[in-house]
């Protein structure tokens, strides 16, 4: 299995008033026809790191990388208008709240057309037909009313399958979903994750999944990247979290309230400085054939 | 013995730093101080903002210390110089159609233009924010029957009423700020009421309400502190507005009467020379261009410090 | 259903309604439960449940419902007075919303002292500070130096500064990390034991009120479909269709070890 992304010595910092605020540091990673989740807390570094990978880190932030290579094109290396070809074709991203990332003055059928477009010379009935059955893929019943509704006629886990079957349109290799199921309710988000799971593996598709939900990405993934302070501090098998080694880790699982498992006192997780000053794990995965 | 006063200096003034930007202030006195003087770093940082600062405390000073500064006094005519180019004679900036020195009469004339500023600064947008967070908070026909007035009020042109005020009460600088007030309260009530309608739904207030606080002290306490902000922003970026509506009026002839040395009223009086004798109206011009643009500046940099967006995090 | 000594809260047959006539959505129908006094009571339901709408309700923000209220015994008219306020408190979800941006900790928990009578100011302010975990030298900070679990805490110390008997907890975690969350149902925990009150809490998630209640009602579009013992809900026991669905999506998250 060949890897879609590797990333290597990622850093994005911040200058603030105070000096020089390091948001992700020197992680490295990479992603082959996988599930790969990135878990953490608030200020882990876990939202960067999807945004660095596409770039979308503005000024005056400041990213730095050794590379991050694309089945074997360097993304650093490529121009602003480059970009735009990745971004979307070959690399997209759906992100927490479809409130926010839909259009709202848009229909909704225009706005999943012009994103097929973009990317594929198409003409308007091409794009409509494939909008159709891409709304049809993500189990929409009824593709033809969504079409020419407006996003805030959605409810929450509509919406979130309308951005999936935005994203997904263009056919890119990888898809970075930044917590894509936290803003919706428990049954929903069980729908969504089912349509993300059927959807990347139809396609053989990469996918990173962040989150700070640890029981959904050891649920989800294949395998799991665990931020802590801008860096990874474990890196191991999904089905094998609850055998973490990492103190962090550790102490994170156990500070969930679990139902079965009742406990009069929920155990806090002590933090120690030592994580944050030692060296990130390396979440790159050797393949036999890299090209 | 001067070594260890220095190093002592030296302590006192990086701990009165570090007192001020102390995380964690020690009592309600630092607490304030502290945020005034973030607030302060912030808004140093801006170049722009800081240029408008030093304008307008050179205009203070200039107001301050006009019998000092004033090579002339502002009323003595001299009509065998009048109209001299500005440097000539000794008039640096000139002389107008009297034979009075510009210079003079502009320096006077910013105590004038700094009287009419604060006047209605001060009122205009305390009368907004008492109409708008009544309106706001209260709701219901309280907030329709204030809103109408708005509206009626907003309706006026400044110098139509300006007019009627004076054929009322008299020409005067007094009647003219009276009269700029009733016309520009509108807008800040409009802010305040948009201001208290999104600040009354907010967690904070529906506390402050569980601990059985009344109307009364949640508008004054705790809704009107937040809504200053944009108030404060608002009427520096209005000044300019306000200073040429007070020239406008005192080109009309309707805010300080002659001789008094208001930059509008001397625009007006310069008008007829404007081919010939461009520097009489075009003084006071730049006088007014200087400190609008300051003000301006300044509520720019205001807006980047204040902005309750960033408050809120 | 017996009423006892049940002096805490008690809702029976309420409604709950938002606009008029054909713009009319009622988020809460025909709810009834009973939280014992010392109790511990849970309200789970996603989002829409009406939940949070009783809450609301209970603490007069809801102007338009029908049916029994009652709190310590005392049936409740629309509006609430002083006596109602200092026995009944709230905590809120969104940390970062809950405090005023320009007040200090020290200005809040002062201003809730002095609207309740209390004149020991600056003795209150220091114990309760102590009992909910922060330092005292976060008392005269402003909110935005407080990370999301210390506003938590002092939205937890305003509530109880002033001594209620009754804590209504809406969502109070779910804005929080885990790590941070573990921390405030660990604080919300000793403070009940200790000061001996009554706890009606909102959430979610079943897993967090599962740690924290004794008994549980189940909410969906606006009905109060279960009510189930602690016991019940751990040994994922539901008699109605709906609880089984939240429990299977919610148990489901973790794999099977």
């Amino acid at each position: 299995m060949k890897n879609l992304l590797e990333v290597k010595n990622l850093t994005v910092k911040f200058p603030t008033r105070n000096g020089i605020f390091e948001a992700v540091r020197n992680i490295s990673f990479s992603l082959g026809r996988e599930r790969l989740g990135i878990v953490g807390e608030s200020g882990s570094g876990k939202s960067m790191t999807g945004r660095a990978i596409l770039r979308l880190i503005r000024n005056p932030g400041i990213l730095e990388a050794d590379h991050i290579t694309l089945e074997g094109k360097d993304l650093l290396m490529l121009s602003e208008k480059e970009m735009y070809k990745v971004r979307g074709h070959r690399i997209s991203m759906i992100m927490q709240d479809p409130k926010f990332s839909l259009n709202p003055v848009m229909r909704i059928g225009d706005q999943i057309c012009e994103a097929y477009r973009l990317h594929a010379r198409a003409s308007k009935a091409e794009a409509k037909k494939k909008t159709l059955s891409m709304l049809e893929n993500v189990l929409i019943r009824d593709p033809a009313r969504v079409f020419k509704s407006y996003p805030h006629e959605m409810s929450g886990g509509m919406g979130q399958r309308i951005m999936i079957a935005m994203m997904l349109i263009p056919d890119p290799q990888i898809l970075i979903a930044d917590e894509p199921t936290s803003a919706l309710d428990v049954t929903v988000q069980k729908e969504v994750l089912e349509i993300m799971d059927k959807l990347v593996r139809e396609r053989g598709m990469g996918l990173i999944f962040i989150s700070h939900d640890l029981n959904v990405v050891s649920a989800f993934c294949d395998r799991v990247l665990i931020m802590y302070a801008g860096k990874i501090v474990e890196t191991c098998r999904a089905d094998r979290l609850h055998e973490a080694t990492h103190p962090y880790t550790v102490g994170l699982l156990n500070s969930i309230p679990q139902l079965e498992h009742p406990a009069d006192h929920l155990q806090v997780l002590q933090r120690d400085e030592a994580w944050s000053k030692a060296p990130s794990v390396s979440g790159i995965v050797k393949t036999e054939d890299l090209a | 013995m001067s070594m260890s006063a220095n190093t002592k200096n030296l302590k006192k003034s990086v701990s009165l730093y570090e007192w001020l930007t102390t995380d964690s202030p020690a009592s309600r006195n630092q607490a304030r101080l502290s945020s005034w003087y973030m607030s302060w770093l912030e808004l140093r940082s801006n170049p722009m903002a800081m240029f408008g600062i030093t304008i307008l405390v050179a205009l203070l000073l200039i107001a301050w210390f006009a019998p000092f500064l004033a090579p002339h006094s502002p009323f003595t005519q001299d009509l065998a110089a009048r109209l001299t180019p500005p440097g000539e004679g000794g008039y640096i900036l000139g002389s107008d159609s009297l034979g009075r020195d510009i210079l003079s009469r502009l320096i006077y004339g910013s105590r004038i233009t700094l009287y009419i500023v604060s006047l209605v600064a001060l009122m205009a947008p305390i009368v907004g924010l008492f109409v708008g967070t009544a309106a706001g908070y209260l709701g219901g026909w309280v907030d329709t029957v204030l809103m109408r007035i708005t509206d009626i009020f907003l309706a006026f042109p400044k110098l139509i009423l300006a007019l009627a005020f004076v054929s009322a009460l008299g020409a005067g600088i007094e009647n003219a700020v009276l009269a700029i007030v009733l016309t520009s309260w509108p807008p800040y009530a409009r802010i305040a009421r948009a201001e208290t309608l999104t600040i009354r739904d907010a967690d904070f207030i529906h506390a402050i309400k569980l601990q059985g606080a009344g109307p009364l002290r949640i508008i004054t306490r705790h809704i009107w502190p937040l809504c200053i902000s944009s108030l404060v922003i608002r009427v520096t970026l209005d000044m300019a507005g306000i200073i040429l509506t007070a020239a406008g009026l005192g080109f009309l002839g309707l805010g300080a009467q002659p001789p008094s040395p208001e930059w509008g009223a001397m625009i007006s009086a310069g008008r007829k020379f404007i081919l010939d004798h461009w520097w009489v109206a075009t003084m006071p011009g730049l006088a007014i261009f200087i400190v609008s643009l300051a003000f301006n500046l300044l509520g720019d940099g205001l807006r980047d410090v204040l902005d309750p967006k960033k408050s809120s995090k | 259903m017996s009423k006892g000594n049940n002096a805490g809260i008690g809702l029976e047959h309420v409604n709950v309604w938002f606009g008029k006539d054909e713009e009319r959505v009622d988020a809460v129908k025909d709810a009834g439960f009973t939280v014992p006094f010392g109790g511990s009571f849970g309200l789970v339901g996603e989002s829409g449940s009406g939940k949070s709408t009783i809450l609301r309700a209970i603490t007069g923000l809801a102007p338009n419902w029908s049916g029994n209220i009652s709190v310590l015994g005392k049936e409740l008219g629309h509006d609430r007075g002083k006596e109602f306020y200092s026995a009944v408190q709230m905590v809120f979800q969104d940390p970062y919303a809950s405090l005023h941006p320009r007040q200090t900790v020290d200005r809040v928990l002062t201003e809730a002292l002095t609207l309740h009578g209390f004149d020991n100011i600056n003795d209150c302010i220091v114990k309760i500070l102590d009992d909910v975990g922060l330092d005292r030298s976060f008392r005269f900070r402003w909110p935005h130096q407080l990370s999301g679990g210390q506003r938590q805490r002092v939205a937890i110390a305003r509530a109880l500064i002033i001594e209620p008997t009754i804590l209504l907890l809406d969502e109070p975690t779910s804005a929080l990390d885990v790590s941070v969350q573990a921390e405030i149902l660990n604080l919300l925990k000793r403070l009940r034991r200790e000061r001996e009150l009554t706890y009606l809490m909102v959430s979610h998630d079943l897993a967090v009120v599962g740690h924290m209640c004794s008994e549980i009602a189940v909410m969906n579009d606006g009905e109060i479909v279960e009510v189930l013992g602690v016991e019940d809900l751990r040994a994922l026991k539901a008699k109605h269709p709906y609880t089984k669905d939240l429990l299977d999506a919610s148990v489901q998250k973790r794999r099977d070890e």
